[in-house]
């Protein structure tokens, strides 16, 4: 699988648009991530924004202090100085609390049931069937029992993109709803092709929603410990482990966050491609163990 | 010092040179959308040229001075009056403490800037006073203004003085048809060799759906996608891609129908190909169209791109040379 050179584009006289595959793959967004994090290390002036994505990444930068044609220089000379074979990444575990089937993202899936592909069954329902599970049970256990890598943040401030660290053939795959919400509770966990995303503000959305995570993940007041140093939680490359959780469970943690006490179990790891290619299973087990040693 | 709003206009903001650096995890760059208009209306009251302003988008605000102040109002052309009587525009002009400072319609354009001698004093956020709407912070409690809202201002600079005024050359002009320079690119191969031809070819109107964060425009060709069997993750449509990062000024043809350039509040990113990029010395004409105001696209390369740039900053070299 490995991945072929990447394609550079200008996007006009300020960006240059990186792509490395046009399908989604967890070496293309490696590739991204490792060559954003090189670029970042150089510091260059005139440099002003690196942004990782899925499969992609793009750079914006001033033209008045660093020529395009320079900058596309460099990144291809970072491209070429990377060799497929070591790719790591240092970055960290977190968990997230999931209330599975709330009753918010429930109402408001009711809500919009025209606009969904089975107006008879609900996301969770739909998501399990499409996906040849038996029950709604299994498919959550899937959903929560791998953890996920970070792959993209944006469209709104803190807004993660999910891309779970599973085989193609496991890869959790749903549509779109037919046509999008008008709304989405904050915090819903949802879904579409094969990224999950936890919607970091109340709004329009297509993907289908399977829960909501009492955990604020942008929060600009930064009230709680965890979002002192930024507004914003999740950054491309972390790693997400969801954790099923019940009502009480979710209640106690708003009782927590209203007294500003709550906070999110993360670790530091480091990730190697390589070893995870070689055994996804037992490679994410020692990620999980990372997460709950101490 | 600060300003009452009695009335807030449609689309009222705090708006600064924007923030950079942020991107990556969503937050965009923000600040006013015609940067020229916005550094000549602060460079007109004596301000540092990124001091914020307030941005008055189609229907402009009334606001009431507490104390004394030195005012210019720049870009858009929306008459201003102080007290009922006309003041200029691209002008700075007194109003005393107390006065009502309101605006006729919009005549021309679509974004007013209005710089008070002091700035606009909001606590400064990532590096920035501008608002950011869809995250709710920035600006003024992170919202465009409404009625009874007091905006606090700075301190004015020792040499705000009423009478400065903008030559007319280097006044922003205000054409209600506008030639946008694209670079082609980024998924330009989608599209099909007709539908790239038709793009630059047809005449583009402002849609209703234009605001700070991007631009709809109608009335053109639909824009035909390549057929191919969609890659993995890229979802159905073929407009669709691997949902990636969205570069300012980029265009966008959600289901191949209309296409979209993002402004400076874009959504960072998301699913929908680009089929090129404006370039940044054309970003501000963008911020001055109405609905309807019509596009034609005019494809240019990289180093045409560049040229541009230079004339824009040459430009606002001599407006920096004229009211400094």
């Amino acid at each position: 699988m490995a991945i072929g050179k990447a394609r550079y584009s200008f996007g006009g006289d300020e960006h240059i648009y990186v792509e490395f595959s046009e399908e989604m793959s967890l070496e293309a967004f490696f590739k991204g991530m490792a060559m954003s994090q090189a670029l970042a290390q150089k510091r260059l002036p005139g440099i002003s924004e690196i942004c990782p994505a899925n499969a992609s990444y793009q750079v914006k930068f001033d033209p008045d202090v660093i020529h395009p044609r320079k900058v596309l220089e460099i990144l291809e000379e970072i491209e070429r100085e990377q060799s497929s074979a070591d790719l790591e990444i240092e970055t960290r575990i977190i968990e997230v609390p999931v209330l599975y089937g709330d009753p918010w993202t429930t109402e408001t899936l009711l809500r919009f049931r025209e606009r969904h592909q089975d107006p008879n069954s609900t996301d969770l329902e739909y998501a399990a069937r499409v996906n040849n599970f038996k029950s709604v049970d299994d498919f959550i256990a899937a959903h929560s029992e791998s953890p996920w890598f970070v792959s993209m943040v944006g469209f709104v401030a803190g807004l993660p993109w999910l891309f779970q660290l599973v085989e193609r053939a496991k890869q959790i795959e749903v549509p779109k709803y037919l046509r999008p919400r008008t709304d989405t509770p904050k915090l819903t966990i949802g879904h579409g092709g094969c990224f999950a995303c936890i919607y970091s503000v109340r709004g329009a959305g297509g993907y289908q929603m399977f829960g909501v995570t009492p955990a604020p993940i942008f929060d600009p007041s930064q009230s709680l410990p965890y979002l002192k140093d930024f507004m914003c939680l999740f950054k491309p490359g972390d790693i997400v482990k969801f954790k099923p959780i019940d009502r009480a469970t979710y209640d106690g943690h708003l009782r927590e966050i209203e007294a500003g006490t709550f906070d999110l179990r993360m670790r530091p790891v480091s990730f190697s491609l390589s070893k995870f290619l070689a055994d996804p299973q037992g490679y994410n087990r020692t990620l999980v163990e990372a997460l709950h040693g101490n | 010092m600060a300003i009452e709003v009695i009335k807030p206009g449609l689309a009222t903001t705090v708006q600064d040179a924007g923030r950079e650096g942020y991107y990556n995890v969503g937050i965009p760059l923000s600040g006013a959308l015609d940067q020229y208009s916005f550094r000549a209306a602060n460079l007109l009251v004596g301000n540092e040229e990124n001091a914020a302003v307030l941005e008055c988008a189609l229907m402009a605000p009334e606001l009431r001075f507490t104390a004394a102040a030195i005012v210019a109002v720049t870009g858009g052309n929306c008459q201003p009056k102080v007290d009922g009587v006309v003041a200029p525009l691209n002008e700075s002009f007194a109003v005393s403490a107390g006065s009502v400072v309101s605006f006729d319609f919009m005549r021309l354009g679509a974004r007013a800037y209005v710089a008070v001698a002091g700035g606009i004093d909001v606590p400064v956020i990532l590096g920035s006073r501008s608002t950011y709407g869809l995250g709710a912070f920035g600006g003024f409690q992170g919202r465009k203004l409404a009625a009874g809202d007091v905006v606090p201002t700075g301190i004015a600079r020792p040499g705000a003085r009423p009478g400065r005024r903008i030559p007319d050359a280097l006044v922003t002009p205000l054409p209600k048809e506008v030639e946008l320079r694209v670079v082609p690119g980024l998924y330009y191969h989608r599209i099909t060799d007709e539908a790239a031809a038709g793009f630059f070819e047809d005449t583009w109107s402002v849609a209703p759906e234009a605001d700070r964060i991007g631009y709809r425009y109608k009335n053109g060709r639909p824009l035909k996608f390549r057929d191919r069997v969609q890659p993995f993750g890229a979802g159905s449509d073929p407009s669709n891609i691997v949902d990636a990062g969205y570069p300012y000024g980029s265009i966008q043809v959600p289901g191949g129908v209309e296409p979209i350039i993002l402004h400076r509040d874009a959504v960072s990113g998301g699913g929908y190909a680009m089929i090129g990029t404006v370039i940044s010395a054309d970003m501000d004409k963008i911020a001055q169209m109405q609905p309807n105001y019509k596009a034609r696209f005019v494809r240019v390369d990289l180093d045409e791109a560049l040229a541009a740039r230079a004339a824009y900053k040459s430009r606002l070299g001599q407006l920096r040379a004229a009211l400094t």
